[in-house]
């Protein structure tokens, strides 16, 4: 059982799809590592070696920021564009998309579940 | 390296005669009024005072050093929203 990066670990996939599990790193991250690391792509992950896996925990700390670090590096740059309200920051205030996207309709994720207003009239058929 | 990066940034040509005339102290007006908006934030500009246009008026916009890289614009919001009509609040 491998356990990287604080508390991640799924046993029975594909090294490079294990990897993923980890906060921060994606397909191409964990391919660039297993390769650096010498490992291959469709080893399971309960296959690794111990040193397979010092190799890849080493690359990992090394290299990238993963997990909590990056998880409040985000936060941060969030926060900054909040106290200099500029465009960003209040669209991250009011919860609606940042990067102008139509609000018109969808941004569900931003938005989140519909919030039905009372007495507003339908469009007319015709 | 994006072909954006390689240009540099923009600002207008008049706002930053402006802006390094107040720093070489020959001119010493605190506010500074623009309808530039469209200009990148220097380093140098921080510590003053900008009056964005948005549209209407001018907005007071005191610079800090963590706005550089943004605009001018970014600080001065051209809309007003107020709420749907017969929602209270």
């Amino acid at each position: 059982m491998a356990r990287i990066a604080g508390v991640d670990l799924p046993k029975n996939k594909r090294g490079e799809i294990g990897l993923t599990y980890i906060y921060g790193i994606g397909r191409s991250t964990a391919q660039y590592i297993l390769d650096k690391a010498g490992v291959d792509y469709d080893k399971k992950v309960n296959q690794w070696s111990d040193e397979d896996q010092a190799n890849i925990r080493n690359i990992i700390t090394n290299e990238f920021k993963v997990e909590g670090q990056l998880r409040s590096e985000v936060q941060m740059s969030i926060k900054r564009l909040l106290d200099i309200a500029c465009y960003r920051g209040l669209r991250h205030r009011k919860g609606l998309p940042v990067r102008g996207q139509r609000t018109r309709t969808n941004s569900r994720t931003r938005k989140g579940k519909r919030k039905t207003v009372a007495g507003k009239k339908k469009a007319p058929k015709k | 390296m994006g072909r954006s990066i390689k240009k540099g940034p923009y600002v207008d040509v008049n706002l930053e005669t402006k802006v390094l005339n107040i720093n070489e102290g020959k001119n010493k007006k605190s506010v500074i009024k623009t309808w530039s908006r469209r200009s990148t934030i220097t380093p140098d500009f921080v510590g003053h005072t900008f009056a964005v246009h948005n549209g209407n008026k001018f907005i007071p916009v005191y610079v800090t050093e963590f706005m550089v890289g943004h605009k001018l614009g970014e600080f001065a919001p051209t809309r007003n929203f107020r709420g749907h009509a017969g929602s209270k609040k």
